[in-house]
């Protein structure tokens, strides 16, 4: 498999990060290489078996729902870019 | 007083204890030291104030003979974890300016534990290289050079400033973290000891996330034992980290035996892979007789999967990443760039704050992961996992502990390693055990034709870091490795 232009700019889209046209044909042979090494994987025989979720076998633990930090709301909005009466501010989304 | 730089964080420990000098001295020390290293670039914040704050609680508390086991060691924190009040950049332009409001866990235990900061350490954007060249700040200039050479060398990468400043004395011991060989490579690069423990023995909360089923964070410092001291102080269970081990944390100074007898070292025979130099061969070879010499025996062992351990890798941590970077928006942190409408802003924000490879790697995992990708690359990739994961287990039948090389070359210079695959390809003798999740340390060997030096991997089983930590100090015991950069920053 290998990706096309219009593939990798599909891509840059679905990551939302800006590309020209230059960066993006100078990126697709980039991936494609990257790519096509990856791709001996196919080599190996997987049959039968399941892939790998924990890699150390441990017990998910639960806790009570609960609020255990709260309050905090100014050092939440302390890094923000943007902030406007105690909330994260966003360019307008809805017209 | 600078020779208390070149002391190990065991000496300065014992001579504080002892009254031979004060915290303080250690702290204005280091601090001066720190301050005339600049041609290093190797720290991205300076905190001589922090170091000098906990240097003055730990004087305090001599005085009252309660002292906790880091007290007056001033130590240096790569950039990858957030500390309360102090940029946290992970290398990347995207969280310019971040001053996290609270303190990861792994560096919390080392403050608790008396240590103070000296600064944050500069290091792969998002611990994304292998060589510091990714940096938004621009690379770590190694402080070692090839003989009769001033061309600047890589000290190796993303832990790259952690090792550089251990090397360099402008850290006691520094943190790092280990994705796919970031504390094993830049050690062996530096002429120094890290070691990345099992996955989930110290705390992932609070360190930025590259790929969260790989990262694993642990100690970079002069010697074995000073490697053991500070994971000791690092490691443990916290409630904030889903992934965290429910276990008591060993204690591996006090267990730190160079005597191998009656353990079986094992010697993978993938692992003797073409292109690699004769010297690091011959290395090995002389790593196998010291661990004979300590007492252990050898055997052969198989590991059928290892060639495809890095092609695994590039599946699964670049999909973790493109996960975990999706954070950066430009709404809650970091660097925000308007663009049209509230896409527009995103993808402007990420295509400024974003370096090449990060990039590169956010692209590959966006499409491995994407609708009609995700069984052929992700799913085949998590099985590939399994398998490697098995080969270790049944070595592990066999052996108790398995010796290779760090790295398939010494340091290399900046600029060299311009092909993404190419510099992918440092990594392959460290991949396996992230992939594994198993304990893996690398110590020094020796110096290289050029005077460059050269280190040792050992890979334990789950939760053996005991014995990683002794067969280290086994070959450093017997290699009598003391080469350190000749001073030219």
């Amino acid at each position: 498999m290998s990706v096309s232009i219009e593939q990798v700019r599909h891509i840059a889209k679905l990551a939302r990060i800006a590309m020209s046209d230059e960066e993006i044909e100078r990126l697709a042979p980039e991936l494609n290489n990257i790519l096509g090494w990856v791709e001996q994987l196919g080599e190996v025989n997987t049959d039968g078996v399941e892939p790998l979720t924990a890699v150390i076998d441990q017990k998910l633990r639960l806790r009570d729902d609960v609020v255990t930090e709260g309050n905090i709301r100014d050092e939440i909005l302390a890094n923000t870019p943007e902030a406007q009466h105690g909330f994260f501010a966003v360019p307008k989304v809805i017209e | 007083m600078t020779e208390l730089t070149s002391r190990t964080i065991a000496q300065l420990r014992d001579g504080f204890r002892s009254g031979e000098f004060s915290a303080r001295e250690v702290a204005e020390t280091y601090n001066a030291a720190v301050a005339a290293a600049k041609a290093l670039n190797a720290y991205t914040v300076e905190t001589p104030d922090d170091a000098l704050y906990a240097a003055e609680a730990a004087d305090k508390a001599r005085g009252q003979g309660n002292l906790p086991p880091l007290a007056g060691i001033p130590l240096g924190i790569k950039d990858l974890f957030a500390t309360r009040g102090v940029n946290t950049t992970a290398g990347s332009r995207i969280l310019k300016g971040f001053k996290p409001p609270y303190e990861s866990t792994v560096s919390a235990n080392l403050r608790k534990a008396g240590a103070g900061m000296l600064g944050k350490l500069n290091m792969d954007e998002f611990a994304m290289g292998s060589s510091n060249e990714t940096s938004a700040y621009g690379p770590v200039i190694s402080p070692w050079r090839r003989k009769d050479s001033n061309v600047g060398l890589t000290p190796g990468g993303s832990s790259g400033g952690s090792a550089a400043a251990v090397a360099a004395s402008i850290a006691a011991g520094a943190t790092g973290t280990d994705t796919g060989g970031s504390i094993r490579q830049p050690a062996a690069f530096a002429g120094i000891c890290g070691i990345k423990p099992t996955y989930g023995r110290c705390s992932r909360w609070g360190i930025v996330s590259f790929a969260s089923s790989l990262d694993q964070a642990g100690p970079m410092a002069k010697t074995v034992r000073d490697c053991a001291i500070l994971l000791e102080a690092m490691a443990g269970f916290d409630p904030k980290d889903s992934t965290s081990l429910d276990l008591p944390v060993p204690q591996w100074e006090s267990g730190l035996s160079s005597n191998l007898s009656g353990k079986r070292v094992g010697i993978p025979k993938e692992y003797r892979i073409d292109g690699v130099p004769a010297e690091i061969n011959a290395l090995w070879d002389q790593g196998i007789e010291w661990l004979k010499d300590a007492g252990a025996t050898l055997v052969e062992i198989s590991l059928p999967h290892t060639k495809y351990a890095l092609p695994t890798y590039y599946i699964i941590a670049p999909a973790e990443a493109s996960s975990n970077l999706a954070r950066y928006d430009g709404v809650r942190y970091g660097l925000r760039v308007e663009g049209e409408g509230l896409n527009g802003m995103y993808s402007a924000t990420r295509a400024e704050g974003f370096g090449a490879e990060v990039k590169r790697r956010i692209m590959i995992g966006t499409y491995v992961l994407s609708a009609g990708f995700y069984d052929a690359y992700f799913t085949k990739a998590q099985k590939v996992r399994a398998l490697i994961k098995q080969d270790f287990r049944k070595a592990f039948d066999r052996c108790d502990v398995i010796l290779t090389p760090t790295a398939p070359s010494a340091a290399f210079g900046i600029g060299e390693t311009t092909d993404p695959l190419a510099m992918y390809l440092n990594d392959v003798f460290a991949v396996p055990a992230s992939l594994a999740g198993l304990p893996a340390m690398s110590v020094p060997g020796g110096l290289d034709g050029q005077g460059l030096p050269l280190g040792l991997h050992l890979i334990g089983n789950e939760l053996d870091e005991q014995t990683v930590l002794n067969a280290g100090l086994a070959i450093e015991e017997r290699s009598g490795f003391t080469a350190r950069p000749e001073k030219w920053w």
